[in-house]
């Protein structure tokens, strides 16, 4: 068992972290202010199928990596205006996005590359493994920083405990949740970007495998804190290395089935939000629409 | 200071102001009363610009001014304290009172000079109030205070305060009467939204009454009084006394030995004795948070049985340890303190409200496991007939009611019950004076109908104009029992306080 825990198990811990912290903090903004997140999965195949076909075009990671930044933000905008323009649900709004999201890139890698199941290979030296990590890891305290000591994160904070104190005290309740919402959606992108350019070559369909989920799953986990949040994507991370290290692995004589190995971090994430959701208090306004009266 | 012109507002179909004027001097304290509806509130969420007039002028230092959103009402130096304090409970008191008017840069708030000046402020009008304390953990009287402090941090001169004295004990409305008098003395204008008349007499200089919507009559304090201000509010002569005959009590109906309730912490109820007979209303006065709350929900059946000692017992039999609704069925009724909490599902129609509590029997349920929703509707129409409850629709949602009418609909249904002993709380917070006077008017009868009646109020003069028998609580204890018709409020305040004992019976 020793050759298990290695190096190697580390840095797959961090790379599978990665998406999860960007996709939940970017998730963090938008719940702070008071809008549920669950588009956060659909947020990501939008960053990640958008990165690797404007990589193959642009022949550059950058251009790419924006893109992903620019599509994540646009399919949260929908978000955005549905929920706090038109006061729908939140659930709702975010579980369209996400059928949306699933369906989307194969139509559109459909037409543009004539395959609807992944888009075409980026060549090697236009792929970027590592810069997405150092972004999901720096973001982490530059998060807590702008949450906690600007008075763009103290606005953001009381808009999403008591709209109503906020809108009293003269901040714009509906601007401070446009904003917030646009953020995780480049956030998510990046995300995305980083599982098609950055682990990947590729946008293959449903890319994300959940990890959209697992990022909220992470997020509530945390506290909606920075720090603890990505402590919670570095466990869910762990769970993911160590299911992909099992493999193969013999126990008993016998070979443990793939799909058994491959369930752990689904069961982890489970056994984490049924044991810890309830000590976990969420913001006070979270899913509720601000009507103002008038 | 502020002057409103010929403002009206509409919502849908109601007229909540009609061509109102007001106008307010600087320097004074000017009470703005009226009943619920009468649109107090919005006329002065119009000058805080929370709502915008349909038609009308807002002159401000002698100059029409726009007033469209709370901002443009903070850069003329209006502040407003709502009746629901506007505070993020998570959140310190300095960054409440910062938010939206944060110092330092946009990449960092000086939180340092905040909590500097919120200091001096704090100390400038004797406020005692510490910055880095959260929300959550102060008391209503401190949250209060730093709703004041936000307006002041704000550079308010005029300050709107909608109802403030609705959440303090007698002791707080004293503090807070100060601190408004010595605001008044460094020159601040204040507004008082109240529906209490011997606040108005306490604390205005002038006074502005309203009704339905329209402003009818403006007049200077000191050449007025309760009486004529009541009929003016309410549009007829209204009994500010309470008139009852002496009680003739008979047996003991319930009987409370040694009762020791732990749930609430500090509070609770510490080793309480005492009898309730047929045909008297006992009252307990106390300042809010002394047991009170614990001591009838323990005798409603709301307290676990493992956080309670002591015994309770109904007409000679022991209930110390039977359910809620077992004392329902043995003849207890309940009026909660809290309507929103206790009381009513708000969102629930009138009809369904009026059978909470019988909801499993009769009338609510005739035939199997069916409800019987002719038999609520009658029932509910009854009470609403019976005890005026406004407006007369069993449709709406108790939502819709103001908080008069919904505590009548909660004492329509608990009186139909025709209970041996009643347990009323509150009966009257936030509720105006004609549905006091008519509260009061029934709860009288029914004790001459031979109830026995446990009665827990804030309002000391309601306990003492009410109550045959008074029963002074501090600290979960039973400190004293006076006679309310030959104890001074004074010597009842000081007993409430801790003060000195009474003659323990």
């Amino acid at each position: 068992m020793n050759e298990l825990f290695n190096l190697n198990l580390l840095f797959s811990t961090i790379r599978l972290a990665t998406p999860l912290i960007l996709a939940a903090l970017g998730g963090m903004f938008s719940e702070r202010s008071g809008v549920i997140n669950i588009a956060l999965e659909g947020l990501m195949l939008a960053g990640a199928f958008t990165a690797a076909s404007i990589t193959y075009y642009a022949g550059s990671p950058w251009v790419g990596l924006f893109a992903a930044i620019l599509a994540g933000a646009c399919i949260a905008m929908i978000h955005a205006v549905v929920c706090i323009r038109y006061k729908a649900d939140q659930v709702v709004s975010g579980t369209a996005i996400n059928i949306l999201l699933t369906g989307a890139p194969a139509l559109l890698s459909g037409a543009f590359f004539l395959s609807s199941g992944s888009t075409p290979q980026v060549p090697e030296q236009h792929l970027i493994p590592y810069t997405p990590i150092v972004i999901a890891f720096a973001l982490v305290p530059l998060t807590w920083y702008v949450l906690n000591r600007t008075p763009f994160g103290l606005r953001l904070r009381a808009v999403g405990e008591n709209p109503e104190a906020a809108d009293a005290a003269g901040v714009s309740v509906n601007r401070m949740r446009y904003t917030a919402v646009l953020l995780s959606g480049a956030l998510a992108g990046i995300g995305g970007a980083y599982l098609s350019i950055g682990q990947s070559s590729l946008f293959t369909r449903n890319m994300t495998s959940g990890r959209g989920f697992i990022a909220l799953a992470a997020l509530i986990f945390g506290k909606w804190r920075p720090v603890q949040t990505m402590l919670a994507c570095l466990l869910f991370g762990f769970t993911e290395a160590i299911a992909i290290q099992l493999q193969g692995v013999r126990f008993g004589g016998e070979e443990i089935p793939n799909q058994f190995i491959q369930i752990i971090p689904y069961v982890l994430t489970i056994v984490v939000l049924a044991g810890f959701i309830g000590q976990s208090r969420a913001p006070r306004a979270l899913g509720i629409p601000y009507q103002k009266e008038r | 200071m502020l002057e409103l012109r010929e403002i009206t507002k509409r919502f849908g179909d109601v007229l909540a102001n009609d061509h109102i004027n007001i106008r307010v001097e600087p320097g004074t304290i000017h009470a703005i009363v009226g009943e619920n509806g009468a649109g107090k509130s919005t006329a002065m969420r119009i000058a805080y610009g929370f709502y915008t007039a349909d038609s009308g002028e807002i002159i401000v230092d002698g100059e029409p001014r726009r007033i469209e959103t709370p901002h443009d009402a903070i850069a003329l130096g209006i502040g407003m304290v709502h009746q629901h304090f506007m505070l993020v409970d998570t959140m310190s008191v300095a960054e409440n009172i910062v938010l939206g008017a944060e110092p330092g840069s946009a990449a960092s708030i000086d939180l340092r000079k905040a909590a500097q000046e919120i200091r001096a402020l704090s100390d400038e009008f004797r406020l005692s109030v510490d910055p880095n304390a959260l929300v959550q953990d102060l008391s209503v009287g401190q949250q209060q205070r730093v709703e004041l402090l936000k307006a002041l941090y704000r550079h308010a001169r005029l300050l709107i305060l909608d109802e403030p004295t609705a959440v303090l004990t007698p002791q707080e409305v004293e503090e807070f009467f100060a601190i408004l008098r010595r605001m008044r003395e460094q020159g601040k204008t204040v507004i008082i939204i109240t529906h209490k008349l011997s606040e108005v007499l306490a604390i205005s200089d002038d006074v502005t009454v309203m009704r339905d919507g329209r402003v009818v009559g403006r007049l200077k304090t000191a050449e007025t009084d309760a009486a004529e201000l009541a009929r003016m509010m309410v549009g007829r002569d209204v009994l500010l006394r309470v008139e009852k005959p002496d009680a003739r009590p008979g047996g003991a109906v319930l009987s409370v030995k040694g009762l020791s309730v732990t749930a609430g912490g500090e509070r609770g109820v510490r080793d309480v004795s005492f009898d309730v007979r047929a045909g008297e209303i006992v009252g307990v006065a106390g300042v809010e948070g002394n047991g009170q709350t614990e001591l009838i929900e323990a005798l409603a059946g709301l307290v676990t049985p493992s956080q309670m000692g002591g015994a309770v017992e109904l007409g000679g039999r022991d209930i110390t340890r039977a359910s809620a609704r077992e004392r329902y069925e043995l003849g207890i009724a309940h009026v909660p303190e809290d309507r929103h909490r206790r009381g009513l599902l708000l969102d629930f129609d009138l009809a369904e409200n009026s059978i909470l509590g019988v909801h499993y029997r009769k009338p609510a349920v005739s035939f199997g496991p069916l409800l019987d929703l002719a038999g609520i509707r009658d029932r509910a129409l009854e009470i609403i007939r019976d005890f005026d409850v406004r407006p007369a629709n069993p449709d709406l949602p108790a939502r819709a009611l103001s908080g008069g009418n919904q505590q009548k609909l909660i004492i329509g249904r608990e009186f139909e019950l025709r209970p041996k002993l009643l347990l009323v709380s509150q009966p009257t917070r936030g509720v105006d004076i004609g549905a006091i006077e008519f509260i009061h008017r029934k709860l009288v009868r029914l004790r001459d109908e031979g109830c026995a009646i446990l009665l827990v109020s804030a309002e000391l003069e309601e306990v003492t104009s009410l109550a045959d028998r008074l029963l002074v609580i501090y600290h979960g204890r039973i400190v004293g029992e006076v006679d309310p018709k030959r104890t001074s409020q004074e010597e009842i305040g000081l007993m409430m306080t801790g003060g000195r004992k009474g003659n323990a019976e």
